[in-house]
């Protein structure tokens, strides 16, 4: 999607943080990114690299936990886990699911010293 | 076990054994092992926290061992931050105080999503003519010129294009600012198009009261398939160029099937900008919704 926009939000977040709490270095930084986030691991793996150049996260190490999509079955009104936007419900079948969660992209922690 | 370090339940802190979890959410410096070990030692500089206790033995206290190479008293060399924020929670904050301004004004404000050649432009430029001297700005966002800007002033409606450079989607600062410039009048709408593009704008939210995706007739049905996000988005899409529906063998049901696939609750609306087609549907939505927002 747009990767690169993504790690200077997340180079921003570390900035705050870094005033906030008063560390020089971010040692691990864990983000938390739902199935449907429309999130390219490797395309933000290179772009965290290149953006948090010169901030406290250069060099950091990236975890990324992936969360599952969840979506809400129009047809028997329960929400169910699914692996693909256009999945049909586990439960009934149907076909009208629409996502509810799983599109989350978050920064959870980070170890900083 | 407990949630923060991995350790096992019981804790020595504050002189008594409690839960890890109630260590932690007190606050409190606590050793870790298992907890009968730990009644023996009933020294709190000995208990400190995991992160700050020497781990070569309890006859070689070695500090200086973690990644910074020193020790500061009272300051581990490594510490976990539980930031648990959104990644775009700036962009987030800037659409919230646009909507806020937009609501309290009574501004129906609306993201024109699409992929470019939709025909965003043309539509707007109509849907300005057959709205009158209803009161409406529009931001334009491409990625160079200022042509849509220019196509929307002669209509004589106020226009402020941005240029994003390399951007692929408009933000909401960008479209805070322009409101700035706009200063939209009460009770009026405001058309924001965004940068044709079926992925990006999708994740942005600029403070609008509802996303209209735009699909014409030309582009394929799979489309909503393809690019689900963006019409899970959306609110109404509108089928534009309906006039060339019969040259591109279109098949019109199978559009709203795959639309209505991503998102049941989606509005849908047959049109063409070009013959005026559907147009009063549009209008009449239009018009609903800007008297809901005085609601």
């Amino acid at each position: 999607m747009h990767e690169m926009n993504l790690a200077e939000g997340v180079r921003n977040i570390v900035e705050d943080q870094a005033r906030l709490h008063g560390f020089a270095r971010v040692s691990v930084l864990r983000l938390e990114i739902g199935r449907f986030a429309g999130v390219e691991r490797s395309a933000l793996e290179f772009a965290f690299d290149v953006v948090m150049r010169g901030s406290p996260a250069e060099g950091a190490r990236l975890e990324m936990i992936e969360l599952p999509g969840r979506g809400l079955c129009y047809d028997c009104a329960a929400i169910v886990e699914i692996d693909g936007r256009l999945d049909p419900c586990p439960l009934c079948g149907g076909e009208r699911v629409i996502p509810d969660g799983g599109d989350e992209m978050r920064i959870k922690d980070m170890e900083v010293m | 076990m407990c949630t923060v370090c991995g350790c096992s339940e019981l804790v020595m802190a504050d002189g008594r054994v409690m839960s890890h979890d109630e260590a932690h959410g007190l606050g409190l410096a606590h050793s870790h092992g298992p907890a009968p070990a730990l009644v023996a030692l009933p020294f709190p500089h000995v208990q400190a926290a995991h992160q700050t206790l020497p781990a070569n033995g309890t006859d070689h206290h070695h500090y200086g061992n973690g990644s910074a190479g020193v020790s500061v008293p009272g300051m581990s060399q490594t510490r976990l931050i539980e930031v648990e924020t959104s990644i775009l929670a700036k962009n987030d904050g800037f659409a919230a105080s646009n909507r806020r301004l937009l609501e309290a004004l009574g501004v129906l404000a609306l993201n024109l999503v699409s992929s470019p050649g939709s025909g965003k432009t043309t539509l707007l430029c109509r849907t300005i003519e057959a709205l009158g001297n209803v009161p409406l700005a529009v931001i334009e966002g491409d990625q160079q010129t200022s042509a849509d800007a220019d196509r929307i002033r002669a209509t004589g409606a106020r226009a402020i294009q941005i240029n994003t450079g390399k951007g692929c989607h408009l933000d909401a600062q960008m479209v805070g600012h322009a409101i700035d410039s706009l200063r939209p009048q009460p009770a009026s709408f405001l058309f924001i198009e965004n940068v044709g593009n079926l992925v990006c704008p999708a994740a942005f939210d600029l403070g609008e009261a509802a996303k209209v995706a735009i699909l014409s007739v030309t582009e394929g049905e799979d489309k909503p398939l393809k690019y689900p996000d963006m019409f899970t988005a959306a609110r109404l899409a509108i089928l534009n160029k309906l006039d060339l529906a019969p040259h591109c063998d279109a098949n019109l049901e199978l559009y709203e099937a795959n639309l209505r696939r991503v998102n049941p609750k989606i509005e849908i609306l047959r049109l063409s900008a070009r013959t005026g087609e559907g147009m009063a549907e549009w209008l009449a939505w239009l018009r609903a919704r800007l008297q809901g927002m005085a609601r």
